[in-house]
Formats: C-alpha cells, structure tokens, sequence
C-alpha cells in the first residue's frame, strides 16, 4: 500500500531553547540526522506526541538551514504543555510539510519587504527572513517592525540582536507593550509603531501577530496608502488531517491546512469574516 | 437483460456470499432497516432506505489509523493497514449510490486517503432501483434518478424479477461472476414501472425544490444572510444530521493509551458540536448559529464551488425525518432561496 500522509514520520529533539518565559524553540533532527523534510517558508508541519495529541505548528527555521528545522511553540494548551516538559532526545512524530508558502520566489522577489510581527507570530515570518538574508541579493529593502508584551516576551531576542540588528542590510525596530526596566527602545502598540515609522507604500508588507494586532495593523496600513494586494498573513485554525479532509479548518471554501497559511489580504475579503 | 426470478434472489445471495462478504438491507424489529453482513435465510428488506446511511463501508464510524509503541524517549510507528477483502454491497439506493461519488471527491483527491481507496477498490456497489419513493425524498433536485441508479452495477425489479445491468468494469464482472445464475428477460414490464416511479417522483412534496439560488458564486450572500439566526435558533447541536447523512465526511483523530501501547483512530466528527473548531486559544465558530451556517453553507455553497458546481447533498431525506427539532436542508433551501 503507498504511503499515507496521516501515518507520521519519526523526529528527535536535538536542541531545546528557552525564548520566553512561554516560549521554546525546538531543533528537530530526522533519527539518522539531517532533517525529516524539506520546506518553503510559511509551511507547516503536524507535531504530535502519540497518546497526548497532534498539532500544527508553523516551521520557524529557513529552508536555507540544511541542518535541522525549527519550531517556536507557546506553551498554550494541553499538547504544547507537554512540549515545553520534553527533555533533548525525546522523540516525536512529525509529518508535512503542509499548506501553500510565502512567494518568496515569484511575488516577493526584488520587492523591498516589511515584516510586522507581535509576539509568538514572529515564528513563522522568521522562516521568510532568514531566507531572504541568505539570498539577499534578490530582495530590495528589508525592514522588520516586531513587538511584544515584555522585553522578556520578544522570541528570538537573542538572534535579533546578534545577527538581525548587525546586518547592516536589514532595519529593526523593536517595541514592548509598557515601558520597563532595562529597555531603552520604543513603547508601544505595533499597530501605531508602523504608522509612527511611516514605511515607504512601495513595501511589501508580511505580517503575523494575535487576531486584534493583524486588525489594526491592516487598518493602520490602509491609512498610510498600502493597498490589500499588498499584504500577507498567516492564518491558523484547528487542524486534524492537515490536506483539507477532516473538514474544520475551512474560511469559507478555503482550507487554511491545504489553500493557506499564507493569505493575501485582497483574497480573505473575498472570504467570510469567520476566524 | 440479464435477470433472475425473486424466488431465486436468495439463492443467489448464497452464491455471492460463498465467494465474497455480502452485505444487504435487511429490517429490524421496529420496522426500520440496516445494512448486515448477510447469512443464509436473511431477508433483504423491502423498504426505501436504511436509517444509516452506507457511508460506514468506506468511511467507517471509527478506525483504526496507526499504532504507536512508546519506550522511554523513544516512538516506534507501526503501520497497522491491511489490504481489505473483496465485498459486495447489495440494494444501495441512488443517493447513497451518489453520495460515494461526493465522498470520492474528498477521500481520492491528492493527497488520495490510502484506508478509504483500500475500500472503494475492493467494495463492489450493486445498486436497487427505487420504485416506492418516500415523501422526504428530493434525489432529483440534485440529478439524481432513482429509476436509474449509479454503482457499479444497478439492479431493477418489475415485482416478479430482478434485471441486472452493469454501469462500469466492475460491475461487468460482478455480473459475470452470476451469470450462469441470470438468464435473458423481457424489459417491457420493467419499463412501465420506471415509468412509473418517475411519475411519482414528480408528485411528491418536495419534487420543485431547486438548487437555483445556490453555488459558490453566493458565497458572501448566503454567509451574510440575517435568516441564519431564526433558522439555527432551536438547533441543539446534536450532530444526528451529520452522523445520518451520507455526505457528511468530517473526522477527528484521536489517540487511546491502550497501557500496551498507543492506538491512533479516526472517528467521524460533527461541525455541529462546539468543540469541533476550539482550540487552545479561542473558538472560530463560537455560537450554534455559526456551526449550523457552517454545515449547510458547505453542502449548498463550499462544496460546488471547490466541485464543478456538484452540491455536497444527494435529498436522501434522512435528516428530515431524523432531526430532534425538525430542521432539515429543505427549510434552509427554501428560507435562503433567492425569489
């Protein structure tokens, strides 16, 4: 019988750092090393850990790192709280990749780029920006507006800072919900950063973030002259099947597992307003 | 035609079973009927329809997807399928006939669903031309002619004998294999109650109902539609509509600790419950009134449109004499009906 996408694929936990104080990022290996599949960036992939539970999770890792890929997971609910509990050398079950993908080689590419993130939605644009950090000469400008609630809360701090914010290629502008000791950058909410920053209108915008910061960071967009084909998300509901089956994940006749993640603002208007 | 006298049926349900797993309709004690693996003596029902729908050969209420052994940090994947035996359903009904065809478009789309096309590939659908259809029957709304049903191969009755023809390959050779049981009958009797039925057809209740105001192209004007909140405002949110109905084809995957071991299993699933889209972080669908609009939008607008157009409902009428509260597509249909 040929293979079927719903009986998973071994990984091991090779690495496990602590972002935030509810965020950790896993490194997983294929048993005999490498990683377990190749990806685009905005793909996803089904994590499960048998007799607790299966759940899609964005690949936060570049496809560019040959070595492993990488998972940014909040710890959230029941399954994600066994996550964070594993130690290295626990084994999971991991099938995909899954969904469609950022264009980063067809829509994206030669365009100056805007990255908007708040909170853990910066892991699967991480994936987009490391790509294009390891091809930039196929990229135009590249900006990346990230926040969250807390210094202590911003995921991936440490390669922000180390190599993001030493790229002399790239810009970052960091913001924190409330002022707090220690940090010195800006406060604020990123929808009203992005609009404080005035980005160039010829940018292409990628954002990701809790429902609310994506609402208003598009509304704030559209008062600076972005238009909606401008702009794109990454959307995520509840999944079981992951190839548009199961049947729960759907916005209108679009399944986020198999028709997204990745949306363009101009096709979730012609989509009903229900996730 | 090929046919066979009606006192020779079980005769040949004999033969079938000898060879194959034989499944046919057979009625229960209150009256109502369900599909059984047959036995010598049973008797195939004469009623219209089984209360559940056929959907269970192919799509099975719970399954088995894949086992797991745990050992300290370490997972081992045990892929439990088995190639399934051949087996023949008899006396299908046109709507369940064509419901195969809708679950077909779900289950054998890429990436093709390996446990579901193990059992369409060795599952022989024989079919039963229908010649008393009920009040809550509304097949031909959607194309369907209950005098001429799909399957594999569709068997017609006149009263006195049953007349087999074969719709493809498959059902060729399920008739070749009873051949030296069928002998060569004159139609003409047959013909007139075909005749008939259609006649009937046109008489009953629901015979105008019309697919008209619907399709994908009424995405947005459906979903925005104020009659949802009057429509769903009994709902229960039972999930009887989508456990009866033969197109409905949403499922969970669960796992159980076994204390030997994890099994994996797919169970069959309801849009109408409200845990169906929660998750950790919130709820998509929060109130039955978005669950209900979920349900019939996809059958009437999400489905053709992602279909050519087929609608995701083949009016075998079995939620409109199933559901607690007696709402039912039909009322959703003639409520949502652009005039």
């Amino acid at each position: 019988m040929n293979n079927d996408t719903l009986i998973p694929l071994v990984g091991v936990i090779t690495d496990i750092r602590q972002d935030t104080p509810d965020v950790k990022t896993f490194r997983v290996n294929a048993l005999e090393g490498g990683k377990v599949f190749e990806h685009m960036p905005g793909q996803c992939a089904m994590l499960s850990i048998p007799g607790v539970g299966e759940g899609m999770f964005s690949i936060t890792s570049s496809p560019t790192n040959k070595e492993f890929m990488e998972f940014s997971i909040k710890k959230c609910g029941c399954l994600t709280t066994w996550l964070h509990a594993m130690d290295v050398g626990q084994q999971i079950t991991i099938r995909g990749p899954y969904g469609n993908h950022f264009p980063v080689e067809t829509e994206l590419k030669g365009k100056d780029l805007l990255f908007i993130a708040g909170g853990i939605g910066l892991a699967p644009l991480r994936s987009v920006i490391n790509y294009v950090r390891d091809n930039r000469a196929n990229y135009g400008d590249v900006q990346i507006v990230y926040g969250s609630r807390s210094k202590d809360d911003l995921v991936d701090y440490k390669e922000i800072i180390d190599e993001w914010m030493a790229d002399p290629n790239i810009q970052v502008n960091l913001t924190i919900d409330n002022p707090q000791e220690g940090w010195d950058g800006h406060v604020g909410f990123v929808p009203n950063y992005v609009k404080e920053l005035n980005p160039s209108t010829n940018k292409t915008v990628l954002v990701c973030g809790p429902p609310i910061m994506i609402k208003f960071t598009l509304a704030g967009l559209k008062e600076l002259g972005f238009t909606e084909t401008q702009v794109y998300t990454t959307m995520e509901l509840r999944m079981k099947c992951a190839v548009g089956k199961c049947g729960r994940c759907n916005i209108g006749n679009k399944y986020v597992c198999k028709d997204g993640p990745v949306f363009r603002f101009d096709q979730l208007d012609e989509l009903p307003d229900e996730y | 035609m090929l046919k066979i006298s009606a006192d020779k049926l079980n005769d040949l349900f004999d033969a079938i079973s000898a060879k194959q797993t034989l499944y046919i309709p057979v009625d229960r004690e209150a009256g109502s009927a369900e599909y059984k693996k047959y036995e010598s003596g049973m008797e195939m029902s004469r009623g219209l329809n089984t209360v559940r729908s056929a959907k269970d050969f192919f799509f099975p209420q719970t399954e088995n997807l894949a086992d797991f052994k745990m050992n300290g940090k370490n997972i081992e994947v045990i892929d439990i399928r088995e190639e399934s035996e051949d087996f023949v359903i008899f006396g299908v009904r046109a709507c369940d006939a064509r419901s195969f065809t809708i679950l077909d478009k779900v289950f054998l789309a890429e990436p093709v669903d390996s446990y579901y096309k193990n059992r369409r590939d060795h599952g022989t659908v024989v079919t039963m031309a229908c010649t008393r259809p009920a009040e809550t029957c509304f097949c031909t709304t959607f194309g369907i002619d209950p005098t001429a049903p799909e399957g594999d191969a569709a068997v017609f009755s006149d009263g006195e004998n049953y007349f087999f023809k074969a719709n493809n390959e498959k059902g060729q050779a399920f008739i070749d294999s009873i051949s030296d049981m069928l002998q060569d009958g004159d139609t003409e009797k047959l013909e007139k109650i075909q005749e008939n039925t259609r006649e009937i057809m046109k008489k009953l209740p629901l015979a105008n109902l019309s697919t008209d105001s619907f399709g994908g192209e009424r995405l947005m004007e459906h979903f925005s539609s104020e009659k949802w909140a009057e429509l769903s405002e009994s709902c229960l949110g039972c999930g009887t509509c989508t456990f009866v109905c033969p197109t409905c084809q949403c499922y969970d995957i669960r796992d159980f600790d076994t204390g030997n071991g994890i099994k994996r299993f797919r169970c069959w699933d309801s849009c109408m419950y409200s845990d169906f889209t929660k998750m950790a972080h919130g709820n998509s669908r929060n109130s039955q009134l978005e669950r209900f609009r979920q349900r019939f939008m996809h059958k009437l607008v999400y489905f053709p449109a992602n279909n050519n157009g087929e609608f995701g409902c083949v009016g075998c009428g079995r939620c409109l004499s199933k559901c607690p509260i007696s709402m039912n597509i039909v009322k959703v249909m003639k409520a949502l009906e652009v005039k």
